[in-house]
């Protein structure tokens, strides 16, 4: 019992499913899951669906602080990725054209390819930090996704890009699917490949890193280009799934949700080991907060109250200081018990 | 810490000599701001008829006073080498609760300090958890910037009118100087709080000690500088004048909106680092804030005069200027080493 | 010697759990004295400046300054009674100007108002005090690091001028800024200052020093005048003499290995401000020592030849092939590995666990598209945990619970299994238990058995004297003679080089 609590993840899981299960109370059928249609639905796979991009960049975010950094224009990226597509999409002749439709994808996700490598060289070629270099595309690159779409909302009608957001394929949702098949690829990348503790060993120790040979600076390209991947995907799945780009709504402040995801996953800000599983565990739980609101009826708007007591919660118990200050209090209360 | 290596310098060049040398280097990014900004004004006037009226140039003042004063707490955060992310979600604070207090009834005089101490003490808090609990600075304003935009929303999701007297005339007032050129009142207090904070940080000992926590807050500490209170006083000073800003805020807009001010804290960083600032302390001035924050202003001025041009070439343009600051303070610091 | 004393410690005992840093230690310093402090690593020289400024609390023994018993809270109390420190790394704050550096925190003011014009002028005149003419004006980081430094003083000696404690000043000085400092440092004297002076050149310390007490794993050795301890003698005291009990290695096995090909020869490689440029040679099968004290640039010849820091001078030459070490990645793919003096910040990283520490290098050789199979990887760990004997035995947990001997030896196992040509060792034995220490210059034997070449780095003379075939000797940064290891080679002659700086 004391093992499964000191688990890293236990309370992240704890407080998911007490706030899984206080929705019962307010939504009687919150568990209970139909089959319509030959497709699943319920408030669980509300909840799945509601945070596919969350966990997408979670995920990106979660390798970028692994080696020490940070990367605040997942937003503006996921912006830029829905603007692409959606112009890409709407310039065809015929919008059903499953190529067509792949070929915007593609794009988004190479011109996604581009401002990871931007960041990335920033931060490890010229040295700049990493809270500055990403903060310059968070800046211009909401502005280039507005210029793209003349600060238009681009609406199209795509069925097979609707299919990536709003699809379902074997009775479950397909964006479920691809942010499945998205974890699943990065868990064997980082964890059957030696990328994992490559990039654990330049977050921990970047002194111990270069003298045993590592070459970082490729490393933390790959992290950078690989959270602004992840970051296109969840916008081409936003997009798709609102059928339309929007490049004010799209990612808007999602960069502060991953790093909180990240840090509830366990993954120190400070670089070094990180969690896949814990940042996956840690966006769900933001977005059962988000959906828990909901139904408990209380207004959506005030999930950043809970938000802020959350990371206030986190950050004071992982803060060394912290403990130390309470165990003393506790120590001298208890004395004279 | 910093173990500065300088090539050995045998026969030290004449004072005057070192003097210009130290002069240019310190200066550059500030000089680089303020020819941009004479280049700018000269552009505006040269292509856009009526761009040289006194009024127009005023107006930058006018229309970004809030930001101003925002800007000016920023800078004291940012040369301790910290950051304030909450500095937006404060504003909007602060125009929420004074417009929801002067609706209630209750008199100018009392809510004006009310929501004064708020922000005080909402940074004071913030400073205390930084300093106390070795919280990061961008963790603990990410919770205070949650808690103030969440606490905001709790209050009323919609937009208050502002109908007060005391409100509405600082609003309407105008400092006439000729026919047609004014400045408004908030004009003239950001100015005062821009001038007081100067003097703070060039000749006080709380603002040497700024200085010095930036430079190298160890050595500041073995230097018995009280780098703890300076550090909570810092974050305290940017949450009065967030609120302040929020204040001006509510007098140009006659309104408490939960979603004003957003994005603001990235407007008031990129203004701190076009002032030439250094993000990572210890470095600029608070004239180079303000030459920031008028150099954002008059992009604007310009892309509203242009008229063919959007709003989000703005965005594109402080990111360009962000990049182009970031990558000349790199190569300063680097040449000072 | 009628004078009395400004400062007087007596008895001073300090234990750390598990170690005596501290035993019965008594040093007095006279005003207007330079005083040295001498010692090797961990003979507690830091220790006892730390005591002395209130950093660490004593456990014994008592401290009198000026006669009256005191006991600091910290350095800043220290200062203001009297006791300034300015330590090797200048700890000012460079981007504030040369007069906001003397004076933060106590500036002139009028109503609150920093008087600038005021600051400005009493830092000239004090600063003129020193012989220093500087812009006070200009940022502290316009100046070279000995301005800075003296800037420092005048700083520690404004604010109180009967004790300074100058740690490791002159480390980083060429030699007219030393002389510089110097300058300073007679001129103090001169004003009744007391100084305690510490530095690892022997040069140095000769030509200020009045007086020196020598200290040696925590114990006291000495107090003497300095003109009336030869050089040689005062390493001795420093190195001490005693044999360490282990089991001694059996002798043969060093000396009939005959030494192959050369693996790496440096031709004039050096580096500014690091070590001057030296000629080495070393071949397979053969163990070369790197002796000398600390500061003398074992570790930095160490380094360059690893391409850890890049030198300035010279070349190298692997296996005939001239090299440019650029990253240690390039010494590395030559077959050279390094294991650093630093264990914990540049050798193991301490959050992964021990198997993942132990094919570090050879993963990061490999590149990361080409994972060794876990199979592999098991193999190789329980091969060098077995060998090694690292305990636990338990290659996943991480490395940090592990004891230093163990964390040393999982350093060793990541660059065995690259099996390298050359192995560079920085101290492997510094700070771990005597069965750790006798395994590990055993199995350095054993490699340059099996025809590996070694270059050993070690602090303790008798460790290099077992183990080396030719030791080369450094001193103030020079690499001063090489010599061949053969019966007739003992500590004393070791010691002659380091002390007199014989030529090559």
């Amino acid at each position: 019992m004391t093992a499964l609590t000191r688990h890293r993840l236990f309370w992240p899981a704890a407080v998911l499913v007490v706030l899984l299960v206080s929705n019962v109370f307010f939504a009687p059928r919150f568990f209970s899951i139909t089959v319509h249609d030959g497709h699943l639905y319920g408030s669980l796979i509300d909840v799945l669906r509601s945070s596919t991009p969350l966990v997408l960049v979670a995920l990106g975010m979660t390798v970028v602080i692994a080696t020490g950094g940070i990367d605040l224009s997942v937003g503006s990226v996921m912006a830029i990725a829905g603007a692409v597509a959606c112009l890409m999409i709407g310039d065809l002749p015929n919008q059903d054209s499953v190529g067509g439709v792949l070929l915007a994808v593609a794009a988004a996700i190479g011109l996604a390819v581009v401002l990871g490598l931007w960041n990335g060289v920033l931060v490890s070629v010229i040295g700049i930090q990493p809270i500055i270099a990403t903060l310059i595309l968070m800046v211009a690159g909401r502005g280039i996704a507005q210029l793209l779409t003349s600060g238009q909302i681009i609406n199209v009608s795509s069925p097979p890009f609707r299919v990536i957001g709003a699809g379902y394929f074997l009775a479950l949702p397909v964006s479920v699917l691809i942010v499945a098949a998205v974890v699943a690829i990065a868990v064997v990348l980082t964890r059957r490949s030696a990328l994992g503790v490559l990039v654990e060993a330049v977050g921990a120790s970047p002194t111990a890193s270069r003298l045993a040979g590592i070459r970082a600076r490729g490393l933390t390209i790959m992290a950078y280009v690989f959270a602004a991947v992840c970051a296109a995907v969840a916008g081409l799945i936003f997009s798709s799934n609102v059928a339309s780009a929007d490049s004010n709504a799209a990612g808007n402040l999602i960069e502060l949700d991953a790093i909180l995801a990240v840090v509830i996953g366990g993954t120190a800000l400070t670089g070094g080991r990180f969690s896949l599983a814990g940042s996956v565990l840690g966006a769900v739980l933001i977005s059962a907060l988000d959906i828990t609101t909901y139904t408990i009826g209380i207004p959506a708007e005030t999930t950043l109250l809970f938000k802020a007591v959350v990371v206030v919660v986190l950050c004071l118990s992982q803060s060394a200081a912290f403990r130390a200050v309470v165990l003393r209090r506790r120590r001298t209360a208890g004395a004279p018990a | 810490m910093t173990a500065v290596t300088s090539p050995p310098r045998t026969a030290p060049p004449t004072s005057a000599a070192r003097r210009r040398r130290w002069a240019d280097r310190r200066h550059v990014p500030v000089l680089v701001t303020l020819a941009l900004l004479v280049g700018m004004y000269g552009t505006g006037v040269a292509n856009y008829e009526n761009f040289s009226d006194t009024q127009v140039l005023l107006n930058v003042f006018v229309d970004n006073a809030f930001l101003l004063v925002v800007a000016a707490g920023m800078t004291f955060v940012i040369l301790t080498g910290g950051i304030d992310l909450s500095v937006g979600a404060v504003v909007a604070l602060t125009t929420v609760v004074a417009a929801t207090l002067l609706h209630a009834g209750w008199p100018a005089a009392v809510v004006l300090p009310l929501v004064l101490l708020m922000g005080t003490l909402l940074g004071l808090g913030m400073g205390a958890v930084i300093h106390y609990f070795k919280v990061e600075p961008f963790i603990a304003t990410l919770a205070g910037m949650f808690l103030a935009r969440g606490l905001s929303l709790l209050i009323n999701r919609n937009s208050i009118p502002i109908t007060d007297p005391f409100w509405t005339a600082m609003a309407q007032k105008r400092i006439r100087f000729a026919p047609g050129i004014f400045i408004s009142t908030s004009v003239v207090i950001a100015l005062v709080v821009v001038l007081v904070a100067a003097y703070v940080l060039a000749y006080t000992r709380f603002g040497r000690t700024v200085y010095a926590i930036g430079g190298n807050a160890d050595s500041a500490l073995l230097m018995g500088l009280p780098v703890g209170r300076t550090r909570i006083a810092v974050y305290t000073v940017s949450g009065f004048c967030s609120s302040l800003g929020g204040v001006l805020l509510s007098f140009y807009m006659l309104s408490g909106y939960s979603l004003h001010a957003q994005g603001m804290e990235l407007d008031a960083i990129a203004a701190v680092v076009i002032g030439g600032v250094l993000l990572t302390g210890g470095s600029g001035y608070l004239f180079g804030t303000v030459l920031g924050v008028l150099l954002l202003g008059l992009i604007q001025t310009i892309i509203t005069f242009q008229g063919t041009l959007s709003s989000w070439w703005t965005k594109i343009v402080i990111g360009i200027l962000l990049f182009g600051f970031i990558v000349l303070q790199r190569l300063v610091t680097r040449r000072a080493r | 010697m009628t004078e009395r004393t400004v400062l007087e410690m007596t008895g001073i005992r300090k234990t750390f759990p598990g170690v005596v840093a501290l035993d019965g230690v008594d040093f007095r310093l006279f005003p207007g004295e330079v005083h040295a402090l001498m010692g090797e690593n961990g003979a507690g020289k830091s220790t006892l400046i730390k005591v002395l400024t209130g950093v660490y609390g004593i456990d014994g023994g008592d401290i009198r300054l000026a006669g009256e018993p005191v006991h600091f809270a910290g350095p800043l109390q220290a200062q203001q009674a009297g006791v300034s420190t300015v330590y090797q790394e200048v700890n000012l704050c460079t981007n504030l100007s040369v007069a906001e550096n003397i004076f933060i925190g106590r500036e002139p003011r009028r109503l609150g108002r920093i008087r600038w014009g005021e600051m400005r002028r009493r830092a000239s005149a004090l600063l003129a005090g020193l012989d220093l003419d500087l812009d006070v004006a200009a940022p502290l980081s316009s100046y070279s690091l000995a301005i800075q430094q003296m800037v420092a003083i005048a700083r520690a000696v404004d604010i109180s001028a009967k004790v300074l404690i100058l740690d490791e000043p002159t480390s980083s000085l060429d030699a007219s800024e030393v002389e510089r400092l110097f300058e300073v440092m007679r001129r103090l004297k001169r004003d009744g200052v007391a100084i305690l002076f510490v530095s690892h050149f022997l040069d140095q310390v000769y030509e200020i020093a009045d007086r020196m007490t020598v200290l040696r794993n925590g114990r006291l050795i000495g107090e003497y005048r300095t003109e009336e301890l030869p050089q040689m003698q005062l390493v001795t005291k420093m190195i001490g003499k005693e044999l360490t009990v282990l089991d001694r290695l059996d002798d043969e096995a060093r000396t009939t290995a005959a030494p192959g090909e050369p693996v790496i020869a440096a031709h004039g490689l050096g580096r500014t401000g690091a070590v001057q440029p030296f000629d080495l040679t070393i071949r397979s099968g053969q163990i070369v020592g790197l002796a000398g004290l600390l500061g003398s640039g074992r570790t930095e010849v160490a380094r360059l030849l690893y391409g850890a820091d890049r030198a300035d001078s010279g070349h190298v030459e692997i296996g005939g092939e001239q090299v440019t070490l650029r990253a240690p990645r390039t010494a590395m793919r030559h077959g050279i590995a390094f294991s650093s003096e630093n264990r914990r910040t540049e050798g193991v990283i301490g959050d992964l666990t021990v198997r993942e520490n132990i094919v570090l290098a050879l993963q990061a050789a490999r590149g990361w598209s080409r994972p060794i199979p876990r199979r592999r990887q098991d193999e190789l760990v329980a091969k060098y945990v077995k060998a090694l004997d690292i305990r636990p035995a338990d290659p996943e947990i991480p490395v940090r619970n592990l004891s230093g001997g163990n964390q040393q030896k999982v350093l060793l196992a990541r660059w065995l299994i690259t099996e390298p040509k050359l192995l560079i060792v920085d101290e492997p034995t510094r700070g771990i238990d005597v069965g750790a220490k006798a395994e590990i210059q055993k199995l350095l034997v054993e490699l340059a058995g099996g025809g590996m070449a070694v270059l050993f780095v070690s602090a303790e003379l008798e460790e290099v004297l077992r183990l080396s075939h030719t030791i080369e000797v450094l001193r103030d940064r020079r690499l001063v003679e090489e010599i061949e290891n053969t019966g007739g080679v003992d500590a004393d002659r070791i010691m002659q080089t380091i002390a007199s700086g014989a030529t090559a």
